[in-house]
């Protein structure tokens, strides 16, 4: 009885409480839903106003003033080899720096200071990369307006980026297996080169492979470091004038008509679809690394 | 006719309710009748039935993994909160099931309050720590009456004089015996009738584990307090009624003897439980 | 004898052992000076070109001039309409990003089931990995004469609504994943004593969950201010590049990143006022974002609560 007098008396109060409780997850849902609806609207988007467009031209043709003859063969090609060098160079850097930061440096100051300036590294936006690059690699080093620029500023932009994923992957190494080489006599580069890297290595890898779509979706720097340029011919070296895939579509949407509109949308696809793929090879990397720490 | 804001409302029907509810002749707050909680497919505790009386300390003691603090979490419903956790048999609150459909957890938690082992205050200040409860139950109070029910609380939890002049000071920083009672205060600025203490005293040392237990015997005329330890010793110096529990042979934790406390400790009916308390055990 | 030689031969093992150690180890090491070397060549080069810059334009009509004619016969270098534009676009992409975030950590972190959590958060997190110009694309052809122009007739096709609703969208994963690593850091302790108090499950996501992640909370929106103050594509392609002081965001106004895509765009001879100025509003938009990353790195160090 006593109870049934308590809870009619708490009733009014709590139904508002009632209602908030039930109110509050499908309020967050809701949010969650504007996120991976306005996601869905443009990739549907995309795909109804590109996708009849989508054909062998869009890879194999030059750019052209003929929607119906454009391709992005060069943008295609110059991102292969910028971004390709970046990583050349931006992820043995990012192995060593992430070696020295776990395994060599026990935490002093310095250290701190070099990865505090790794972190404020992440925190330049990526346009001043192309305007540093353009003025610091382009004019004042001599290297022109080329590939190589390209690739060093890309390199730089994404370098924070991989390194953060490095210095994970080496603190999954178990501690134990450190000292117990340490143990025998081992030295810093031996347990690195015998125990910490081999472990650590195709964790590594999906950070460089992050890095890699990160950096093939950078317009804003190369940009500024290569103009914006109108290319028909493959790049034959790394001093070689490029443009990349961003840019092209850049160039495309900036142009009114419709019909570049909807070649803009097809181009969208291609490089979508390879971001896609460099992802898929990232979940896959990860499942498998899962599986095999699963099975140690 | 005066009209009156909702909140005069409440306390009324709340005071009136409590004055119902607490019918001293009705000695038995809890009553626990042939509990089994089951945890996946391992059976923690089982065929559990003991009774906890008004305005008594009872300790539950035992060695640790018997299913000590499974019994606690199930009286207030705490299980629910773990994934995997069922709740077989009957608890009964006032004579109410607190297990039965139309019975709302959240209410039963209000009035079976819970401290556990290690001190957890909220990241907020002290008061905002004692005045936690209060608020989310819903209590509009005015700032003074607020004020009022914590200080109340924080006397009751012997911290008041400690922390009177800084009561806007982060939580973290007291002490850790401070903010055990810090938490005991917490729960005691809801009244609620049952106070759960999950080894309260575990992680603290002597002093602060002298002054939680005195605070105990200070306020257990207005409360029933259920406390669950593995120190003997205090459970004898804190506690009127002393259940002793003991995994048996498939680790599943059954109550082996219940008593006054004075009895348990004295005069042991089972050979395991006399094993138990000379140190045999555990 | 034979052990004295082995022993001997030991010593020498070792200390070639050591010495290839050092040598990776300054290897490893000047690897690592990259980063910082790097940040030291931006600010300089930034500050020698910016103070080429300087010599033809004082810091004071920089800073306080109203008018930004960098690319006309008669040249104003005020730098207030193109901060103008960069804070209002970053403004409405934070109005639109910081609830969305918030509510989706919350959601993610106190309602979501872990095979749920495991699909939604890489869903969300594809928002910040979609390249820049396919939003600018998507704000300029979809979103202001599909959904926009609808609501907003007099509203231009280059207009500042547009960049900023869409720097939101990109932006959501920053504040969402920091919030949730914040509020995933709250220990299930305060949760169940939140409980054993009376809260429902509300209660513990508001009035526990919530305040005691605030400190990673706050650091988690003025990082996705500072990046939405860095975002380029979107405001070069639906912003438009008219570098007029206006607040109505129904009209074209042109970013500092805006106007920088726009000089490199417009081939700037090396030397020329219009090259440096490049350098200009690019040492004062990295000025305004480090003093913003570090005030959230600060934020996340000096609140972080140890549990």
């Amino acid at each position: 009885m006593g109870h049934q007098v308590l809870s009619g008396a708490r009733r009014s109060g709590l139904r508002f409480r009632k209602f908030v409780d039930k109110a509050l997850p499908i309020i967050l849902s809701v949010a969650v839903f504007i996120a991976l609806a306005t996601l869905a609207a443009l990739l549907v988007t995309v795909v109804t106003w590109g996708g009849h467009r989508l054909s062998p031209i869009i890879i194999l043709n030059y750019p052209s003033a003929n929607p119906n003859e454009a391709g992005m063969r060069s943008a295609i090609l110059g991102s292969i080899f910028t971004v390709g060098l970046a990583a050349v160079i931006c992820i043995p850097l990012s192995i060593a720096t992430a070696i020295y930061l776990v395994e060599y440096s026990r935490g002093g100051r310095f250290s701190s200071i070099l990865s505090y300036n790794i972190s404020n590294l992440a925190g330049v936006p990526s346009i001043i990369f192309g305007v540093v690059g353009l003025g610091f690699l382009a004019y004042w080093l001599g290297m022109g307006r080329t590939i190589i620029t390209g690739a060093f500023t890309l390199a730089i932009l994404i370098l924070p980026l991989v390194t953060v994923t490095c210095v994970e992957a080496l603190k999954t190494v178990p501690d134990d297996l450190r000292q117990g080489a340490y143990a025998l006599g081992a030295t810093t580069f031996q347990v690195v080169r015998h125990v910490s890297l081999p472990r650590a290595l195709p964790m590594m890898l999906t950070g460089g492979i992050l890095g890699i779509s990160r950096a093939l979706g950078e317009a804003a720097p190369i940009l500024v470091v290569s103009g914006l340029l109108f290319i028909r011919e493959d790049p034959t070296s790394l001093f070689s004038r490029f443009t990349v895939m961003p840019l092209q579509l850049y160039n495309w949407i900036s142009r009114p008509q419709p019909a570049f509109i909807e070649l803009s949308s097809a181009g969208i696809i291609v490089l979508l679809l390879i971001l896609l793929s460099l992802n898929g090879a990232v979940i896959g990397l990860r499942q498998f690394l899962t599986r095999r720490l699963g099975q140690l | 006719m005066t009209i009156k804001s909702y909140n005069q409302l409440l306390t009324e029907y709340l005071e009136q309710g409590k004055d119902e509810m607490t019918d001293s002749s009705e000695p038995e707050v809890v009553r626990v009748e042939n509990v089994r909680v089951v945890y996946g497919n391992k059976i923690a505790i089982d065929n559990i039935s003991v009774s906890f009386k008004r305005h008594y300390i009872t300790a539950i003691i035992g060695p640790s993994g018997c299913g000590k603090s499974t019994l606690l979490r199930s009286i207030n419903r705490m299980n629910d909160l773990v994934p995997g956790a069922k709740v077989y048999g009957r608890v009964y609150f006032n004579g109410t099931d607190v297990y039965s459909k139309d019975v709302d957890p959240v209410f039963i938690r209000s009035r079976i309050s819970m401290v556990f082992q290690r001190p957890n205050p909220f990241p907020f200040s002290i008061f905002d720590n004692v005045a936690f409860g209060l608020r989310v139950n819903g209590f509009k109070l005015t700032k003074d009456e607020l004020y009022n029910k914590v200080k109340d609380a924080l006397i009751k939890a012997a911290l008041w004089d400690e922390v009177k002049d800084r009561l806007n000071a982060h939580a973290y920083s007291l002490s850790g015996g401070q903010q055990q009672r810090l938490c005991i205060a917490r729960a005691l600025a809801i009244d609620p009738e049952v106070l759960l203490l999950d080894e309260p005293t575990v992680s603290l040392d002597p002093i602060s584990t002298a002054r939680i237990e005195s605070l105990l015997r200070s306020i257990k005329d207005e409360y029933t307090i259920i406390i669950v330890t593995h120190n003997m010793l205090q459970a004898a110096r804190a506690s009127d009624y002393t259940t002793v529990m003991m995994p048996d042979d498939d680790m599943i934790g059954r109550i082996i003897e219940f008593g006054p406390t004075k009895e348990i400790f004295t005069n042991p009916k089972d050979k395991r439980t006399e094993d138990y308390i000379s140190g045999r055990i555990g | 004898m034979t052990v004295m030689a082995s022993l001997e031969e030991l010593k020498r093992g070792t200390e070639r052992r050591k010495r290839t150690n050092s040598f990776f180890y300054f290897i490893f090491l000047s690897a690592t000076l990259v980063s910082t070397i790097s940040l030291i060549v931006i600010f300089v080069t930034l500050g020698l070109e910016s103070f080429n810059f300087f010599t033809h334009v004082s810091v004071a009509e920089f800073l306080t001039h109203t008018k930004w004619t960098a690319l006309f016969a008669e040249k104003h270098f005020g730098v207030l309409p193109l901060l103008n534009a960069t804070i209002i676009t970053s403004l409405i992409a934070i109005t639109v990003a910081a609830p969305i975030g918030v509510m989706i950590a919350l959601f993610l972190s106190e309602y979501a089931s872990p095979a749920l959590r495991s699909v939604v958060k890489p869903a969300v997190e594809t928002l910040a990995g979609i390249p820049t110009v396919v939003y600018g694309y998507f704000a300029l052809y979809f979103i202001t004469p599909n959904i926009l122009r609808n609501l907003w007739e007099g509203l231009q096709i280059h207009n500042a609504l547009a960049v900023g609703l869409m720097i939101g969208i990109l932006i959501i994963p920053i504040v969402a994943s920091i919030s949730d690593d914040a509020m995933n850091a709250v220990p299930l302790d305060l949760r169940h004593a939140a409980y054993a108090l009376g809260s429902r499950k509300s209660d513990v996501a508001l009035r526990v969950v919530f305040p005691a992640a605030l400190s990673g909370v706050s650091a988690s929106i003025i990082l996705a201010f500072a990046r939405a103050m860095g975002e380029t594509m979107i405001a070069a392609i639906a912003g438009g590049f008219r570098s007029v002081l206006t607040f109505n965001v129904g009209e074209a106004m042109e970013t500092m990143t805006a106007y920088i895509a726009q000089v490199a765009t417009g081939d700037a001879p090396h030397g020329t006022i219009e090259y440096q100025s490049l350098f200009a509003v690019g040492l004062f938009l990295l000025l305004i974002t480090a003093v913003l990353n570090y005030i959230g790195i600060r934020v996340v160090k000096r609140w972080a609560i140890k549990y």
